[in-house]
């Protein structure tokens, strides 16, 4: 369990981590919380040649309102999410969803942006920001620009980042009022989900139904048309191409998805409005 | 007041927690300064012959000390067929056999100097289904004529089920588990000027090991040292020493320095020993009213790629428990090991009763489902009862005693059994989503069944403190603790007056260590003959000190003090005084156990599972259960070693298989793939207490390191099954993931 040699730069500023990513290019690699990248360079299938440790950018740990949209740093850690009251209050999915990540020390460690710009497709929060409609921001050398969650999931553990770009913010519009519900099934409460759901109101993310978080939005469209969440929940597996493994099949994913959207799409409506 | 049977915190435990022990990888000996780091480069492929190994770019390689391979070992291995290499010679047979040897200056260099030694592999057919490992089509060893390791198939008996009036049969895959314990495997070692090696390892027996170490090497076993320092778990799987053990004493020897080896976590989930791994086919027969007359268990062993104890031990164990707790008057059973290439299997927490107990279990609820009858009923109308022990089954095993009406009532009435159907057949009635399933199982297991001795030497010190020497290697289980109140109890000296000490040869030199949960029944048993030997000989001195006659002196338990019997203000003499009047040889005892007689621990167990009907999901709900190993030293440690048990056993029923894709590539060699229990998918334990003593061992008691495991298992296997009953689903393979219920939920609903 040692990786590839590689060199560590350590950055304590927004700017200088930007800067370090423009002189390495394809070669470095940002270390946030480390749970994902740390074991794929153990177990050899990832070896960056140099680690551009952004941990120090505690400027990037912030959970704040701007108007109607929750502001969060992208360096806050699941475990300040899951308490952050502010979040509770206006964003309770993403909360709740940072809660259920994986175990404590997973929680302790793991950033928000370190798990949507790994973009695996079986994480939680990168459904549950599609479902919520966030957009992220990311700083490059020519400043900052936004990307909407729908167009930044482009494919398995790639995302619309480019090489030199750090994502430094997650936006999600306020959630007060809206029903909300994540399903996520797993074997362990450690494990990544088989298949999960998030639901913010009519919205649907789904995770692991696909190469990407993907929204359901058959399920959406039948909502939309007002169809009874039973109705809508039928079509969750519309349009998914679910991983096919021997512990769990593609037709038994969807089958899963059509189940857990039911349940979810249930729960968001009848859900207490902003509160856990 | 005697401490037997009292809550006695662990003195295990301040250590371990506080300074985190000392594993073969904390050693910091002066024996081992300078030491070179190893790393044993493996077989990336199931079968393959060896074309050619390149080792030159790695030999060239900063920090390299030496590369090896088979060419290089001048030691002899295992002669026969069929005998396993200490490094891969011209064939590789499983993905995780070590085929070569890396030895650098620091430990980060080890991964990048493997990646260096080329080798060239010519694939071969990879047998891995069990039918085809029996059919010979491909042969593992050349020089073969099959691949089966041990046993045969036996002629049916045509006549054994005549008289039933209800026979069921089916096939049942007893899974392949990994034991993975919390500290992997490693080693340190050492040679001396004096021309000894020493040896730090992670052992369950140390003194196996250095026999094992002496033959590898070809050297005599005095001149090997074997040290069991703290050791994170074994589970079966650390008994004795693996090849690796073999390999490294012999690279020390040959680059003249000490070499340190411990594995990464993947290298343990296929390189380590696995356990179980059986199919099988039980036929059971009987009567309408619940009578069973016939079973007949027809066993496959997968035994892995190189005969270990998957080929004999552990099938041999299976036939000797097969009847269970019942008096069945004909009994059939018939073995075969094969093998296949797949990770060696060996022995892992009940080796070889689990899936006994797990056969016929399962072969009663079968039976009782086929007769419409409750399976606890079926249980009670077929137990052996307690006036029938001493009883021998028609499998040849003599059950010393027991109580299984007893236990499996116990544990019917804390769980509320009553209740609990009647609440089963609620949520069925209003066809709730979540339905509630029953599994009960009732076991007997056997153990120290190996009928091997165990040593054990009690000191009376000069300053009155107690040093006992045994031969047991407790690694994890708190058998220090379980052994000082024992000797407390029988010398009246307080438990922090007395050290237990093992796992060194040169201290201990002739034992056998820990498995087969014998450590407490035959560990504990010579100690107390020691201590009796030790307090036999003390007597003559103190009546001497006390000029008084031996007959007249006794041994004051309450105040660890001789005394004049029913003078007790004539004056005491202590143990000090005693030992330092001892003389020469000092007050001590050695002494061998040898007429080991096996126990047999019992118990049943009843678990409460929600099924989830649409997504498959069976959850753990309660289990509730009686483990009767006898007299209780200790109920913390007692108490402990069944939680384990029974997560470990819950993990076989739910989560856990090691398994192989059809090249015999392994899918679950990272602890991302393969799901260990963990607390969150556990209930609390309810622990029904029940202790019938044996009556072969001075102690009265039976193991209890592995009885746990053995009936959880399939209570829970049971209890998914019941819980789906009234689908017509009669039977789910283990472990009992979501996929395999909800294909089982399809399969009754469609009528397949």
């Amino acid at each position: 369990m040692i990786p590839v040699g590689f060199s560590y730069r350590r950055a304590s500023t927004v700017d200088e981590a930007v800067g370090l990513l423009g002189e390495y290019g394809d070669e470095g690699k940002l270390l946030a919380g480390g749970h994902s990248l740390l074991p794929l360079m153990k177990l050899r299938l990832a070896a960056p040649e140099v680690l551009v440790d952004i941990a120090p950018l505690a400027d990037l740990r912030y959970v704040r309102t701007d108007g109607d949209t929750v502001a969060i740093g992208a360096l806050s850690r699941y475990h300040d999410l899951h308490h952050d009251e502010v979040l509770r209050q206006h964003a309770p999915l993403l909360a709740h969803v940072a809660g259920a990540i994986g175990d404590p020390q997973v929680r302790h460690r793991g950033t928000i942006g370190g798990s949507l710009a790994h973009a695996d497709a079986a994480a939680d929060l990168p459904a549950a920001l599609l479902a919520s409609d966030g957009v992220l921001v990311a700083q490059g050398p020519g400043g900052r620009r936004e990307i909407p969650a729908g167009e930044f999931f482009l494919d398995p553990f790639t995302t619309a980042l480019q090489p030199d770009e750090l994502l430094v913010e997650i936006r999600v519009p306020g959630q007060d009022g809206v029903g909300w519900a994540f399903e996520k099934f797993t074997r362990r409460s450690i494990d990544w989900a088989i298949v999960g759901v998030a639901v913010l109101g009519q919205s649907v993310g789904l995770i692991n139904m696909a190469g990407t978080p993907i929204r359901a939005t058959r399920v959406e469209e039948a909502l939309a048309g007002g169809a009874n969440p039973a109705e809508a929940a039928e079509l969750a597996a519309e349009g998914t191409s679910p991983p096919d493994e021997p512990h769990a099949s593609a037709a038994y994913r969807q089958h899963l998805a059509r189940v857990l959207t039911g349940r979810a799409l249930e729960r968001a409506a009848g859900r207490v409005p902003a509160g856990l | 007041m005697s401490v037997m049977g009292t809550r006695v915190v662990r003195i295990e435990d301040h250590k371990l927690i506080t300074s985190g022990g000392s594993y073969v990888d904390d050693l910091r000996e002066p024996e081992l300064t300078g030491a070179v780091h190893a790393m044993f480069v493996r077989s990336p492929i199931a079968h393959a012959r060896i074309g050619s190994i390149d080792v030159s770019a790695a030999r060239e390689a900063p920090g390299v000390v030496g590369v090896f391979t088979a060419d290089d070992l001048d030691i002899a291995f295992a002669p026969g067929p069929t005998g396993e290499p200490w490094l891969a010679r011209d064939r590789v047979r499983y993905v995780g056999e070590p085929v070569a040897l890396v030895l650098t200056e620091h430990p980060y260099q080890l991964a990048d100097v493997a990646e260096l030694v080329d080798i060239d592999y010519d694939p071969l057919d990879a047998v891995i289904d069990l039918d085809d490992a029996l059919s010979g089509r491909t042969l593992l060893f050349d020089g073969t004529d099959s691949n089966v390791a041990g046993g045969k198939a036996k002629p049916f008996d045509e006549k054994l089920f005549d008289d039933c009036e209800v026979v069921v049969t089916r096939t049942i895959t007893n899974q392949r588990v990994a034991p993975a314990p919390l500290e992997v495997r490693g080693a340190a070692c050492a040679w001396g000027e004096d021309g000894r090696l020493t040896m730090w390892l992670s052992t369950q027996n140390a003194q196996i090991a250095r026999d094992i170490l002496a033959g590898g090497l070809g050297v005599d076993p005095g001149t090997v040292r074997v040290i069991a320092p703290d050791v994170g778990g074994g589970f079966g799987a650390k008994i004795g020493a693996d090849p690796e053990a073999v390999v490294l004493g012999w690279a020390s020897r040959r680059v003249g320095r000490p070499v340190r080896w411990f594995e990464t976590r993947s290298e343990n989930l296929t390189a380590m020993t696995h356990g179980r791994g059986q199919r099988h086919t039980v036929t059971i027969g009987g009567r309408r009213d619940g009578t069973v007359l016939a079973y007949r268990l027809e066993v496959v062993q997968d035994a892995g790629a190189y005969p270990r104890a998957g080929a004999g031990m552990l099938p041999g164990f299976t036939r000797l428990m097969a009847p269970g707790v019942y008096r069945i008057p004909r009994v059939e059973v018939a073995t075969r090991s094969v093998l296949t290439n797949t990770t060696p299997i060996a022995a892992y927490r009940g080796a070889g009763r689990p899936e006994a107990t797990a056969a016929i279990e399962r072969a009663m609820d079968l039976f009782a489902a086929e007769i419409g009858m409750d399976p606890a009923e079926v249980r009670r109308i077929n137990f052996i009862r307690p006036e029938e022990f001493p009883y021998t089954t028609p499998s040849g095993a003599s059950y010393d005693t027991g109580e299984y009406a007893k236990a499996l009532d116990a544990v019917l009435s804390a769980g509320g059994y009553a209740e609990l159907r009647a609440e089963q057949a609620r949520r069925r009635e209003a066809g709730d989503v979540v339905v509630l399933g029953l599994g009960i199982a009732a076991y007997v297991e056997i153990t120290a069944g190996d009928g091997m001795g165990e040593s054990g030497r009690v000191d009376v010190n000069p300053d009155g403190t107690v040093t006992a020497y045994t031969g047991s290697s407790p690694h994890g289980q708190g058998l220090h603790t379980s052994l000082a109140m024992l000797l407390s109890d029988q010398f009246g000296v307080p438990m922090d007056k007395i050290t237990i000490r093992h796992g060194d040869t040169d201290e201990v030199p002739k034992a056998v260590g820990t498995f087969a949960s014998r450590s407490l029944q035959l560990g504990g048993s010579v100690l107390k003959q020691a201590g009796d030997q030790v307090i036999e000989r003390a007597k003559e001195i103190a009546a001497n000190l006390l000029e008084a006659s031996p007959d007249d002196v006794e041994l004051n338990v309450d105040q660890g003090a001789w005394q004049v019997r029913g003078a007790p203000s004539g004056g005491t003499v202590t143990w000090a005084q005693v030992a330092a009047a001892a003389g020469e040889d000092g007050l001590s005892a050695d002494v061998w156990y040898g007429d080991v007689q096996p126990t047999f621990p019992f118990g049943a167990h009843l678990a409460v599972v929600e099924v989830d009907t649409l997504t498959g999901k069976a959850v753990l709900r309660r289990i509730i259960a009686v483990d009767d190993a006898g007299p209780v030293v200790n109920p913390v440690t007692f108490q402990g070693q069944r939680h384990g048990g029974l997560a470990q056993g819950v993990a076989q029923a739910l989560l856990e298989e090691m398994s192989y894709d059809a090249d015999g590539n392994p899918t679950t060699a990272t602890l991302a793939d393969y799901p260990f229990i963990t607390a969150t998918e556990l209930p609390d334990f309810e622990l029904v207490d029940m202790a019938t003593p044996t009556t072969r061992n001075p102690l009265g008691v039976k193991g209890i390191g592995e009885a746990a495991t053995i009936g959880s298992t399939p209570a829970v296997q049971n209890a998914v099954v019941d819980a789906l009953a009234h689908l017509g689903v009669r039977h789910i393979e283990m472990p009992a993931t979501p996929q395999r219920v909800w294909q089982a939920i399809n399969d009754a609903r469609e009528g397949r």
